[in-house]
């Protein structure tokens, strides 16, 4: 299995802070998968401009291509007024509309408010739901307080990220599953 | 617009059947050569792709994969098929960039089917030169050439030819308008974005009949067709699969454009083009086509065919010509029910088919499928 973990953002070190958490915690749970995380805050991205995903060079395009080769991605984004950041926003539209097609999503949000907690509901799931991404639920709300100094200080969050590392996991291995068996039953 | 509807007034090429018509537009159906006593006219194309073979990854090399190109054009004729198309395309695991010339060794190989291309990438050439190409192909074949005029659907040629993505849209409209204009006007006056203007420019050759035939390429989207529609141009509609009702409704747009600008739907030539692929069985045609269509589609898109998005294409109700002869012959009837199109093409070889595959089903075209579908088609009056 291939799993992406994205932070989403090229300002700000909270949103990176949980998925280096996480990437620990995915080869924690499971030392066969194979992770890898994406930084948009250290990539050299262009704007996307309506071409084929394959069609975008450096950075740009090996983003493109890792996600599009990915089994299983988590998110991490920041809300930005009161919504996902461009950064992040500029990501989906270099893909297909189809491109989270057979893929597993999860989710996690940091932000400075807890009156932020249904923006990734209301902003950054319709997106991966319009993409034909399984949706992993619930996403793993980070709160300000749950950090300090680069580290999750809250054991509640690190607990609810691990189920969300489950999750993402079971779902990833039960939707492929499934799926093998319905091609298998097409018999072509 | 109005430019394109000006493209048009030029009656004294058109001495033929023109009282009914409004005065400006040249009755395509006549210089097409439609004639619905002969039925649904029916041809294949390819793409032009150069794709390894999906089991074992095998591909011939690219002379040897243009003489395929070649060889399906002879076999359609020999068939007795109406028409092969090439398309151009300049990424990677195509062949046929210089598909122009091509068709004109294409043209000297046959004899009587007509050619042409599917598509020809209009925005990044000069339409001086596409016209010459064009023209040329046709005093080669005697009379048999065709242009589709093309947006691309990839954007590596934009780069690879000195033109800015950016223009995207305009690049092709201005271009089309001209490349219209050049084939209807003896001297061309013109100036644009995006190339030298011509001052009472002669281009020559001038090809056979009273203008090449030209049409628009259009995906499955409605936009393309209403823009299409607007300008009077006949439309080639190409799809990847979908519901036949779903397209109904791109014809419908393209119909009332032109409508619209002033034009008669009904002497407006409306082409389908699409995956085809004929087995003993549907479940043996989805077996043999979905590997290439998968491994292809990977390769040239970035992104496969899910199989359960595959299986469908065999439904009655689906554009997707995949099936057994007779499924297929009922498809074809069934979708020239609702489109009312003159021509429907077939793109049998994508994928890394093996030339012999290919064959096959050329020969399945002109034997089994064909026959039935000029038979069931034809109608008594010609226009």
């Amino acid at each position: 299995m291939k799993m992406i973990l994205l932070s989403g953002s090229n300002v700000g070190t909270k949103t990176r802070a949980v998925i280096d958490h996480l990437a620990e915690a995915v080869t924690t749970y499971d030392s066969t998968i194979e992770v890898s995380a994406i930084d948009l805050a250290v990539a050299d991205m262009v704007f996307a401009d309506g071409r084929n995903f394959t069609e975008y060079t450096g950075d740009t395009g090996r983003v493109a291509r890792e996600l599009m080769d990915a089994d299983a991605i988590i998110i991490g984004t920041p809300i930005f007024q009161a919504s996902i950041p461009a950064a992040l926003k500029n990501v989906f539209d270099l893909l297909p509309t189809s491109a989270f097609l057979d893929k597993v999503v999860g989710v996690i949000a940091t932000a400075g408010s807890s009156k932020h907690y249904l923006i990734p509901a209301q902003h950054l799931l319709p997106i991966l739901t319009y993409m034909k991404a399984q949706v992993v639920q619930p996403y793993v709300f980070v709160g300000e307080s749950d950090l300090h100094r680069g580290e999750i200080v809250s054991h509640d969050v690190l607990q609810r990220l691990d189920r969300l590392v489950e999750d993402t996991v079971v779902l990833t291995r039960t939707f492929a599953s499934i799926r093998e068996e319905r091609d298998a039953a097409y018999g072509f | 617009m109005s430019e394109s509807a000006q493209l048009h007034t030029t009656p004294q090429q058109h001495s033929e059947t023109t009282e009914s018509l409004p005065s400006q537009q040249p009755n395509y159906m006549h210089e097409f050569g439609f004639d619905q006593g002969q039925g649904l006219q029916f041809g294949i194309y390819s793409l032009g792709d150069h794709l390894p073979d999906p089991h074992d990854g095998s591909r011939v090399d690219a002379g040897q994969r243009i003489h395929e190109f070649i060889g399906y054009a002879q076999a359609a004729e020999a068939a007795g098929l109406d028409f092969f198309s090439l398309g151009e395309s300049h990424q990677e695991f195509f062949a046929s960039q210089a598909h122009a010339v091509i068709l004109g060794a294409i043209a000297q190989a046959t004899d009587t089917i007509r050619i042409g291309s599917s598509s020809t990438i209009l925005s990044t050439s000069d339409p001086v030169r596409v016209f010459e190409n064009f023209a040329t192909i046709d005093l080669i074949s005697g009379g048999r050439a065709e242009l589709v005029a093309g947006r691309a659907s990839r954007v590596g040629l934009f780069e690879l030819l000195g033109y800015d993505l950016r223009d995207y849209e305009e690049l092709y409209e201005e271009k089309l308008d001209l490349l219209l204009k050049i084939n209807r006007e003896q001297q061309v006056t013109w100036s644009g974005q995006f190339r030298a203007p011509l001052n009472d420019a002669e281009v020559l050759p001038r090809p056979t009949g009273q203008a090449l035939r030209i049409w628009r390429a259009v995906g499955g989207a409605p936009a393309s067709a209403v823009k299409a529609g607007l300008a009077g141009v006949p439309m080639v509609m190409a799809h990847l699969g979908g519901t036949t009702s779903v397209f109904k409704g791109t014809v419908d747009a393209y119909r009332r454009a032109a409508a619209h600008a002033g034009f008669d739907p009904a002497i407006l030539p409306i082409a389908t083009a699409g995956f085809f692929h004929a087995a003993e069985t549907s479940q043996e045609a989805l077996q043999a086509m979905y590997p290439h269509i998968n491994e292809g589609m990977k390769r040239t898109n970035g992104q496969g065919m899910p199989k359960q998005h595959f299986a469908q294409s065999v439904h009655p109700a689906s554009i997707a010509n995949i099936g057994s002869p007779q499924q297929i012959i009922e498809k074809i009837l069934h979708q020239h029910e609702v489109f009312g199109h003159q021509r429907y093409l077939a793109q049998v070889d994508f994928g890394g088919m093996a030339y012999a595959d290919v064959m096959k089903q050329i020969e399945i075209i002109g034997t089994e499928i064909l026959p039935a579908v000029k038979k069931y088609t034809a109608e008594e009056a010609i226009r």
